[in-house]
C-alpha cells in the first residue's frame, strides 16, 4: 500500500522528466491527469442520483455495462456546483479504492487536449494564497504564461470519505 | 490460467480422485461386496499415487502407496471389505488431503497411527502374524507355477477399443500379465485389419483368443485389465474336459513380439508361454496404465475450468449487447425500414438466446453440494451414536455456483441440527414405532426463478412449548406474547437461540441457525420451517437460481426507478389520499388487523417531487419482519442483472446494487433487509413515545 502511494505521489515523470497528460477546466482553472488512467472522455449522459450518497458522488452512470460512480470535485474543493454546459464532459479514470481497480467517472467544464508536461517547469504548490486547500495538490506546471495544477486524486478521494 | 503452476493442476486433480474416494468408499460402506466400487476406489487411490510420485508429491505417494496396498488385498479378495475398513481408508484420505494440501506436511506419528488402524482392518483384527507388513510391503503378485491339478482353463475373448493404444494401453503387457497367471495360448484375430492403404499405424485392429490354464480366480484374471475395463470387451468362459487349442496352423511357429507396440500388425499370431514370468510390472507399463485410467476420469467429467471473472465479463459484454440490441429495435421500431426490422427482430432473439446461454454457463447441478454431506452423516453417526440414513433427492437441480458455495455451511447447520436434535436415539425411535434408523432428506426442486432445497428428517419434531419457554427466557419474546405458528418456529433463526438442553459438540451452542439465516438472506432468499412433533420437520431455504441475476419489480420514485426483490415482496396495494393523509406522522397501516410500519420512498431519497395522485404501497418482508414501501408507480416486473456498486458508494446502506435497464439507464436495487430494520427503528421509536 505504501509502495503504491510513493508510486502515485508525484505525476508519474518519465526518464527524461516528461509526462503525457490530459488536460481539462473546473471552475476557470485548467487542471491535468496522467493519460495514463483516462480510459474514456464521454459526452454527459443521464445520470442516476443515488440517494443518501455523499454530494462529492452523488450519482452513477452506465459506462459500457458497468455501473460506475460519478465524482465531482468541485465539492471536494469547495467550489459551488455549476450549470452543464455544451462543453461538459465526463472523464473515465481508471483509480485504485482500497486495493480494487475502479472505473470512476469526473465531471469537467471542458477538455481541453493530450499534451506533454516538462518536470522542469513543475513546482509545488505554495502554502498559502491558494484558494484550493494545498493538500489535493500535487503541483503546479507552469505552461505559457498560466499554471495547470495536477490534482492528487487519491488524497482528494480518501478525504471525502473520511468526511463521513 | 496457461500460468497456472503444476502443483496446482495437481491440487485440482487431486481434489477430483480425493473426492472420488470418499463417495467410492461411501458407497461402498452400503454395499460391501460390491466389487466395481473397490476397483473405482482402487484405481483413484493409484491414480493418485502415481500423479502425486509425477507432481513431487512424495509424502503423499509413499502414504497413498501404502493405503493402495492394504486396499490392493480387499481387491484380490485377501481380506474382506467391511464397514472398519471404510472408516480407516476415510481417515486415511483425509490426511492425504492434508498432504495435498502442505506438500511437506508428513506426519509420521499420525502416519503410524492410520496405518496401524488399516492394518487392522485389512488383518480382521486378528493377530497378524507380519505386523505392518500389508501396509508396507507390496503383495507380491504370485508366480504360476505351471498348472497344477486344480487349475481351471477359461477361454478368454480379449476386444479393445481401436484407440486404445493412443490412450497408452499397450495390448501386450496385458497379454504379459494373464501369461504370469498360468499356461496361456494366444491367438490374434486378424480379421478386421484393413487393406494396406487403409490401415491407421496408430489404430488396433487386433483381438485375441486366449486360453489359460491357471488356479488364479476369476477375479485375478479380470484384474489385469482394471485399467481399460470400461472401454474393451472381455468375454471369459470357463472350458471344462478337453480343452480345443485355439491354435491353427501355425501355432508351432516362434514370432518373435515386438516391443514397442506402434505396429500392431506385426504381433505375433501365437506366443508361447514364457518360462518365467515377471514379478513387478515395469515402471513403463504403470504410466501407462495411469494414462489410460487418466483419459477415462477426464472423460467422465469432460469439462473446462474457467475462472468466475472471465464469465463476470462475459456477463458484462452480454449485458452492454442487450443495451445496445434494445437501442437498436427502439430505432427500428420508429422506422418504416422493413429491412431494419427484421434485422432488429433477429438481433433481438439473439441477444435473449444468448443471455440464456450465459446464465447457464454458471450453473452446475446440487449433487456436487449434496455429495459432500453424505460423509458428514457418516461422521454424525459416529458422534451422536445414532443410526442415519440420507436421502438426497432431486440432485440434478442446477443453480448458480457462487450461490452452491454459500449454501454449504448452511447445509452443514442444518444437517448437523437434524442429526442431534431432530433424530431421536434408536430406543425412543422404536418406542415410538418409528424405523430404528433415523432420516435426513436433502432435496432440492427449482420452481420459477427459484430453487427450494429442503432439510427434514422424521425425527422428533419441534417442541413449541420448548421454543417459546426458551424465546422468553433469553427475552426474544415477552411471556404470554401472541406469536403464529410460523412466528414461533422463525424464533429457532434468532441469535443466541438454543433448544439443546446440553451443549454437545455438533450443535447447541445457538450459533448456527442465525446464520444459516443471515447467508440466506445475503443471497436474497427465504426460510420456511415446517414441524409436526414426534413426525419431523422440514427446513426449506427458497434461493433465488443465481446471484448475478433476480426478479426484480421496478417502481418508480419521483423521477428515478428503483428495483425491489421480488421474493421478498408480499403484496402490493394502494395508498388513497386520505389515508395517506390520515397516516400521517404515524406512518402505520393497518394491514388485515395487523399494523405495518411504512416508509415513504419520496421522503427518504429526498426527491422533492409532489406525491402522485394514487401512491402505492409494496409490502416488503423478511421472515416474519414487514414494512410497507410507498411509491410514486409501479412499473412491473423486471429481469434484474444485479451489478455491484463501487467502494465509494459503501456508505449508502439502502441499496445492494445498481442494474440498467432496457433504455440504458441506470436503476438501484433497494436493500429490503436494510429498509425493514429502518421500518422496525421507526416502530420502536414511536412505541418509545407512546
Amino acid at each position: 500500500m505504501s509502495n503504491l502511494a510513493l508510486k502515485t505521489a508525484t505525476p508519474p515523470w518519465s526518464d527524461d522528466g516528461e509526462l503525457e497528460a490530459l488536460t481539462f477546466d473546473i471552475a476557470g482553472e485548467t487542471f491535468a491527469l496522467e493519460a495514463a488512467i483516462v480510459r474514456e472522455i464521454l459526452d454527459l449522459m443521464p445520470e442516476t442520483k443515488v440517494p443518501g450518497s455523499r454530494p462529492f458522488v452523488s450519482a452513477v452512470i452506465n459506462f459500457r455495462g458497468k455501473v460506475i460512480p460519478l465524482a465531482d470535485i468541485r465539492v471536494a474543493l469547495g467550489v459551488e456546483p455549476a450549470a452543464a454546459t455544451i462543453d461538459s464532459r465526463i472523464v473515465v479514470v481508471e483509480m485504485d479504492l482500497d486495493g480494487v481497480e475502479s472505473l470512476v467517472g469526473l465531471r469537467t467544464d471542458k477538455v481541453n487536449e493530450v499534451t506533454t508536461l516538462s518536470r522542469a517547469a513543475s513546482e509545488p504548490p505554495p502554502r498559502v494564497g491558494m484558494k484550493w486547500p494545498p493538500e489535493f495538490i500535487e503541483c503546479l506546471i507552469k505552461r505559457e504564461g498560466e499554471f495547470i495544477i495536477f490534482p492528487d486524486l487519491r488524497a482528494i478521494f480518501a478525504s471525502t470519505r473520511r468526511a463521513v | 490460467m496457461s500460468n497456472l503452476d503444476p502443483s496446482e493442476i495437481f491440487r485440482i486433480e487431486a481434489a477430483e480422485l480425493l473426492e472420488q474416494i470418499e463417495q467410492g468408499l461411501l458407497d461402498l460402506e452400503h454395499r460391501l461386496d460390491d466389487r466395481s466400487l473397490i476397483d473405482a476406489v482402487f484405481r483413484a487411490l493409484h491414480t493418485l499415487k502415481g500423479s502425486g510420485a509425477m507432481f513431487g508429491f512424495d509424502a503423499l505417494a509413499a502414504f497413498t502407496h501404502h493405503c493402495e496396498t492394504a486396499f490392493d488385498r480387499v481387491r484380490k479378495g485377501l481380506a474382506p471389505a467391511t464397514p472398519e475398513l471404510v472408516a480407516a481408508v476415510l481417515a486415511a484420505r483425509d490426511h492425504m488431503r492434508a498432504l495435498v494440501e502442505d506438500q511437506f506436511g508428513e506426519d509420521p506419528e499420525e502416519e503410524r497411527i492410520l496405518l496401524d488402524q488399516l492394518q487392522r482392518a485389512v488383518t480382521g483384527g486378528a493377530a497378524s502374524q507380519e505386523p505392518a507388513a500389508v501396509a508396507v510391503a507390496p503383495v507380491a503378485i504370485q508366480a504360476a507355477p505351471t498348472a497344477p491339478a486344480d487349475a481351471t482353463t477359461w477361454r478368454l475373448k480379449i476386444v479393445l477399443p481401436e484407440n486404445a493404444m493412443i490412450n497408452g494401453t499397450n495390448p501386450l503387457t496385458l497379454l504379459d500379465e494373464l501369461r504370469e497367471l498360468g499356461d496361456c495360448q494366444v491367438k490374434a484375430d486378424r480379421s478386421r485389419i484393413p487393406p494396406l492403404e487403409h490401415l491407421v499405424p496408430t489404430e488396433l485392429y487386433l483381438s485375441w483368443d486366449v486360453i489359460l490354464k491357471t488356479t488364479h480366480s476369476r477375479a485375478e484374471i479380470e484384474d489385469v485389465f482394471i485399467f481399460v475395463m470400461d472401454e474393451m470387451t472381455l468375454e471369459m468362459e470357463e472350458v471344462t474336459g478337453a480343452v480345443a487349442p485355439v491354435a491353427d496352423a501355425s501355432q508351432a511357429s516362434n514370432v518373435t513380439v515386438l516391443p514397442v507396440p506402434q505396429a500392431p500388425v506385426a504381433v505375433a499370431e501365437t506366443v508361447p508361454e514364457r518360462a518365467v514370468p515377471e514379478i513387478v510390472p515395469s515402471q513403463a507399463d504403470v504410466a501407462r496404465q495411469e494414462a489410460a485410467a487418466d483419459t477415462r476420469l477426464r472423460r467422465k467429467t469432460e469439462s473446462v475450468r474457467v475462472p468466475a471473472e472471465r464469465l463476470d465479463e462475459l456477463m458484462d459484454r452480454v449485458g452492454e449487447l442487450v443495451i445496445a440490441q434494445s437501442r437498436l429495435s427502439q430505432i427500428a421500431a420508429g422506422s418504416m425500414d422493413v429491412q431494419l426490422r427484421t434485422v432488429s427482430e433477429e438481433m433481438e432473439r439473439l441477444c435473449s438466446e444468448l443471455r440464456i446461454t450465459m446464465m447457464v454457463l454458471r450453473m452446475v447441478p446440487v449433487a456436487t453440494l449434496f455429495d459432500r454431506y453424505r460423509r458428514l452423516v457418516h461422521d454424525l453417526q459416529r458422534d451422536t451414536g445414532k443410526h442415519i440414513e440420507l436421502m438426497t433427492d432431486g440432485e440434478s437441480t442446477e443453480m448458480d455456483k457462487t450461490v452452491i458455495e454459500r449454501l454449504a455451511d448452511p447445509l452443514v447447520h442444518l444437517v448437523r441440527n437434524a442429526a442431534d436434535h431432530g433424530l431421536e436415539p434408536e430406543a425412543d425411535r422404536v418406542a415410538a414405532g418409528k424405523p430404528g434408523t433415523g432420516r435426513i432428506t436433502l432435496s432440492a426442486r427449482q420452481v420459477g426463478g427459484e430453487v427450494i432445497v429442503t432439510v427434514s428428517d422424521d425425527g422428533r419434531g419441534i417442541n413449541r412449548d420448548r421454543v417459546r419457554a426458551k424465546a422468553e427466557a433469553v427475552g426474544l419474546i415477552q411471556p404470554g406474547q401472541e406469536l403464529s405458528d410460523s412466528e414461533l418456529l422463525q424464533l429457532i433463526f434468532q441469535p443466541g437461540f438454543s433448544t439443546a438442553a446440553q451443549v454437545t459438540n455438533l450443535s447447541g451452542r445457538g450459533v448456527g441457525m442465525d446464520v444459516v439465516k443471515k447467508t440466506i438472506e445475503s443471497l436474497h432468499g427465504t426460510i420456511d420451517v415446517s414441524s409436526k412433533l414426534g413426525e419431523g420437520s422440514t427446513v426449506s431455504l427458497r434461493i433465488p437460481l443465481t446471484l448475478a441475476i433476480i426478479d426484480g419489480l421496478l417502481v418508480r420514485v419521483g423521477q428515478g426507478c428503483y428495483v425491489i426483490p421480488l421474493p421478498a415482496v408480499e403484496e402490493c396495494l394502494e395508498l388513497s389520499l386520505e389515508e395517506d393523509f390520515r397516516s400521517r406522522g404515524r406512518s402505520f397501516l393497518s394491514l388485515r388487523g395487523s399494523l405495518v410500519p411504512f416508509i415513504r420512498l419520496r421522503e427518504l431519497f429526498a426527491t422533492g417531487t409532489q406525491p402522485d395522485p394514487f401512491q402505492k404501497v409494496v409490502v416488503v418482508s423478511t421472515g416474519n419482519e414487514r414494512v410497507g414501501l410507498v411509491v410514486d408507480q409501479i412499473i412491473g416486473d423486471h429481469q434484474t442483472v444485479i451489478k455491484s456498486m463501487s467502494k465509494l458508494h459503501d456508505d449508502v446502506t439502502t441499496f445492494t446494487g445498481a442494474t440498467i435497464l432496457g433504455d440504458g439507464s441506470v436503476a438501484l436495487i433497494l436493500d429490503v433487509a436494510n429498509l425493514v430494520a429502518v421500518g422496525q427503528q421507526q416502530e420502536a421509536q414511536l412505541r418509545a413515545i407512546a
